[in-house]
């Protein structure tokens, strides 16, 4: 019998379809089992103790859960990731789309792209290799592995998500509206700092918080020049410290752990907690970058 | 080309052998004309004859476009703007444009307004509000916008944006005002409040405007200029123009025979 | 007080130029520092030996069949379905709800760190599914990393086909599948495949998803099945750069392996940019 065509055509979307759900699945069952492998824990220990906690001591007798260090080291690597590729990527997004002429951003853009694609454990190898040793000497360090090592290696890695989306923003702006600006008497730089990147605002805003979720989500090269030292970090001393991020503690530590126990479900729930914070930083990011560039008002 | 002006009517532009190429286009070829002053003249021509590049060259706009070379002269109350040491950002300062597209910045009302004073220096606010006033009042828009000036630019009709757009420019106190097709992505009606405030305009500024509406030209222009394929074929007063063109090409133009 | 407009502009751009500067010397840093030192340890044997005297000397030819392995073993899964799934984005999907729901786990999934990624891999495939730490449930893991990746690839490559083309097709009467295998697909290849070797470089450069969920620490032979763990590029520098046996005369090697990866990914990288450039300057409409 053969098949009607029109039975065939609805067929094939469906199966299309599916394809695109699996997206969809997957995110729901990464839910399930990140969840799922760490609620085990809390018949332990209450959420809240593991939230507070300011020890992370999993092989000491009786074992100690806090998340505590592990999200302060985090933050204070982010931050200080931050403090690096905010002003340094959206600078070079405007010298590529504002300033370079078409020629020149022609030839800066694979450097952008080398960027993205160098992987993270050679970065972490060359932060190894060079930052370390040299901010230990020029800091006149007990060692080099900081925090400071690991915010000048992410700031670098987030340099390409925030380059290339704000340069998307900044380049969407019309000329028209730029050249407005300029008949009035605005010099280039005036423009640019006054209109053009107003106008941009979301989408440059958009790109910080992408890039802040990659920087976050960074495993390898931070866990490679940061020491690893679970302990608080003060702030800004911190910067100066080992410390050990959240991602850093669920690579090192799984490998030893065993199935089952109270420290597997603990490296679960960190994996979950890292969930949640992407997603609410992607959300963050799509809900800015979804607003109407041209809504931005006064 | 010279024409003879009015009595009392000194020349404001004096444009002598102006060529323009866009690499090897050859888009302006020797352009001779003197603009006078407190009139309104109006570039006439078809589509693609260069009146949109010729107009641009009044206030350097064409130095932003990069295979874009200019030789001749361009002389503004004497002096000419291709000067090497010419300060270009004052130059589009003292000669305003108004686009053919409204582009307001996508601020509020008032910003869009103050933005041109502030960026040379204005930063009292009750001379700002003063400035921000005046102008609306001098652009016919005052009494629509009054009540919401901190409200988006973007929200206003296509015409009330062009009037805040002419009104921008009036901020920053130009002499010269030129206008690329002011009202052509606009209604009837936006149309002939600018025309309007054109002839309002007049008695304080020079004001050249490119137009393909003829009944335009012929309504406001004192002097009209006929350009065809880079080159200026006909300047005179507009009556002139269009009631006994001298060029065959002008008069085909204006009467629809083109082709 | 106030400095002249120009002279700020001066600065400025100044300030600008310095940024672009520091990133661009920065990317040269990187390649120079691994390059320079790299180079001497590759040769032919440094490639095609396995490591010797616990990864003191020998090569790196199971990490880099490992890394194949994974490529394959990911491409193999993401690919088909990625396109598949771009293609109903692109061409089927109707505004609404289904689609927005879509589009936001993309992007979600896009934003997910890799390692929980390999939290997910080990949970799944290893223990709930019982593939084992195995090249299997490495590649599993790895193909749904790049999978929004690919998609996005796929539907930005499928978005700049003009309209009118599929016009055409469907006004002869042919039908809407038999138009995108045969008009659509054709015109979009290029893009597509841009972002699959992208996403390969992807997978040949991550480590913590293979870390959890199957790379070996050690182990100089061949997998001999997909249910075998297996040594990959990736890891093998990050076991020789912090946990080896004598890291400081272990540097040679592993200067070469990070030059052997980062010559890989770029490779890629490389390659998807010249094409790119071919056919954008191919294909104006
Ligand atoms: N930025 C540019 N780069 C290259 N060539 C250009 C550019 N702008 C205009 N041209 C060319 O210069 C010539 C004159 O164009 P221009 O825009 O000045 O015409 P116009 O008289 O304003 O036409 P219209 O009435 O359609 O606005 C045309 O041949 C056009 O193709
Ligand atoms: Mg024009």
């Amino acid at each position: 019998m053969r098949m009607d065509g029109k039975f065939k055509e609805h067929a094939i979307e469906t199966v299309l379809l599916s394809t695109s759900a699996v997206t969809v699945v997957i995110l729901f069952l990464i839910c399930i089992f990140l969840f799922g492998e760490g609620a085990a824990l809390f018949n332990e220990i209450s959420f809240f103790d593991f939230l507070s906690g300011k020890f992370w001591y999993p092989t000491s007798e009786p074992p100690q859960f806090g998340l505590l260090p592990l999200f302060l080291g985090t933050l204070i690597v982010t931050v200080g990731a931050i403090c690096i590729s905010v002003p340094l990527g959206v600078a070079s997004a405007i010298f590529i789309s504002e300033i370079a002429s078409a020629k020149v951003a022609g030839m800066l853009k694979p450097f952008i792209e080398i960027l993205a694609g160098v992987p993270s454990v050679v970065y972490g190898f060359f932060g190894l290799v060079v930052i370390i040793p040299n901010l230990q000497k020029l800091l006149n360090l007990p060692t080099g592995q900081t925090a400071l090592a690991g915010s000048i290696m992410l700031g670098i890695m987030a340099l390409p998500t925030i380059i290339s989306i704000s340069e998307d923003a900044i380049s969407a702006v019309p000329s028209f509206i730029k050249e407005g600006s300029l008949a009035l008497g605005a010099t280039r730089w005036q423009t640019i700092h006054r209109v053009t990147v107003p106008a941009a605002l979301s989408g440059i805003s958009a790109a910080v918080m992408l890039g802040i979720g990659r920087a976050i989500g960074e495993t390898m090269t931070v866990m490679m020049v940061t020491g690893n030292t679970a302990i608080i970090p003060g702030f800004p001393d911190g910067f100066l410290a080992p410390v050990r991020t959240m991602t850093a503690t669920i690579a090192l530590e799984m490998g030893e752990v065993p199935q089952g126990s109270d420290h597997y479900h603990a490296l679960f729930v960190i994996g979950a907690m890292l969930f949640v914070i992407t997603l609410l930083i992607n959300l963050i990011a799509e809900s800015i970058k979804r607003r109407y560039m041209f809504k931005v008002g006064s | 080309m010279t024409v003879k002006f009015e009595e009392g009517i000194e020349t404001e532009i004096e444009v002598r052998d102006l060529n323009l190429w866009y690499s090897d286009n050859h888009a302006l070829k020797n352009i001779s004309i003197e603009i006078p002053e407190k009139c309104i003249t109006a570039f006439i021509g078809p589509s693609g004859c260069g009146k949109s590049t010729f107009i641009r060259c009044l206030n350097r706009m064409n130095d932003l476009i990069t295979n874009c070379r200019t030789e001749g002269k361009v002389l503004v109350k004497g002096e000419n703007i291709y000067e090497k040491e010419v300060d270009v950002v004052n130059l589009r300062k003292r000669v305003g444009m108004v686009f053919q597209k409204p582009n307001p910045f996508p601020m509020s009302i008032y910003e869009n307004i103050a933005y041109g004073p502030r960026i040379h220096g204005e930063r009292n606010k009750k001379k700002l509000d003063q400035i921000v006033e005046e102008t609306l009042r001098s652009a016919a828009l005052w009494d629509e916008v009054s009540d919401r000036l901190n409200s988006p630019a973007l929200d206003l009709s296509g015409g009330q944006q062009q009037r805040l757009c002419i009104a921008r420019t009036l901020a920053v106190k130009p002499e010269i005002i030129l206008l690329d097709e002011p009202c052509s992505a606009l209604d009837p009606i936006s149309t002939s409040k600018i025309e309007d405030l054109m002839m309002k305009l007049k008695n304080n500024y020079t004001i050249v405007i490119v137009t393909h509406n003829m009944q335009q030209a012929a309504r406001v222009s004192d002097y009209t200029a006929y350009f065809l394929l880079g080159e200026l074929i006909e300047f005179g007063t507009a009556r002139q123009i269009f009631e006994m063109p001298r060029e065959k090409s002008t008069e085909d133009y204006i009467t629809g025979r083109f082709g | 007080m106030w400095l002249k407009p120009t002279t700020t502009e001066k600065i400025a751009f100044a300030f600008l130029t310095i940024a672009i500067t520091t990133v661009v010397a920065f990317v040269f840093l990187i390649l120079y520092y691994i390059t320079a030192n790299g180079i001497g340890a590759i040769s032919i044997d440094f490639l095609t030996n396995v490591p010797l005297k616990r990864m003191t000397e020998g090569g790196i030819y199971p990490a880099i069949i490992g890394t194949l392995l994974l490529i394959t073993g990911s491409m193999v899964v993401a690919l088909p379905l990625g396109i598949l799934a771009a293609i109903y984005l692109n061409e089927y999907a109707r505004e609404g709800k289904l689609t927005w729901t879509i589009q936001m786990a993309i992007s979600n999934l896009a934003g997910t760190p890799s390692v929980v990624f390999g939290l997910f891999g080990l949970a799944l495939f290893v223990k709930y599914m019982g593939f084992g730490p195995s090249i299997l449930s490495a590649s599993l893991t790895l193909a749904l990393l790049v999978l929004p990746i690919i998609i996005r690839a796929s539907e930005e490559a499928l978005a700049t086909v003009p309209k009118g083309f599929r016009e055409a097709s469907l006004a002869l009467g042919v039908t809407k599948w038999q138009t995108i295998r045969k008009v659509v697909l054709p015109i979009a290849l290029p893009g597509i495949v841009t972002g699959a070797i992208i996403s390969v470089g992807r997978v040949a450069g991550e480590t913590a998803p293979i870390l959890l969920t199957g790379a070996a620490f050690f182990l100089p032979r061949l997998p001999d099945s997909v249910s075998d763990q297996f040594m990959a590029l990736p890891y093998h520098l990050f076991v020789l750069a912090t946990s080896g046996t004598n890291i400081a005369k272990t540097r040679p090697i592993q200067y070469g392996t990070a030059l052997v990866l980062l010559l890989i990914v770029l490779g890629l990288n490389l390659i998807a940019v010249a094409i790119r450039r071919h056919y954008r300057k191919k294909m104006k409409w």
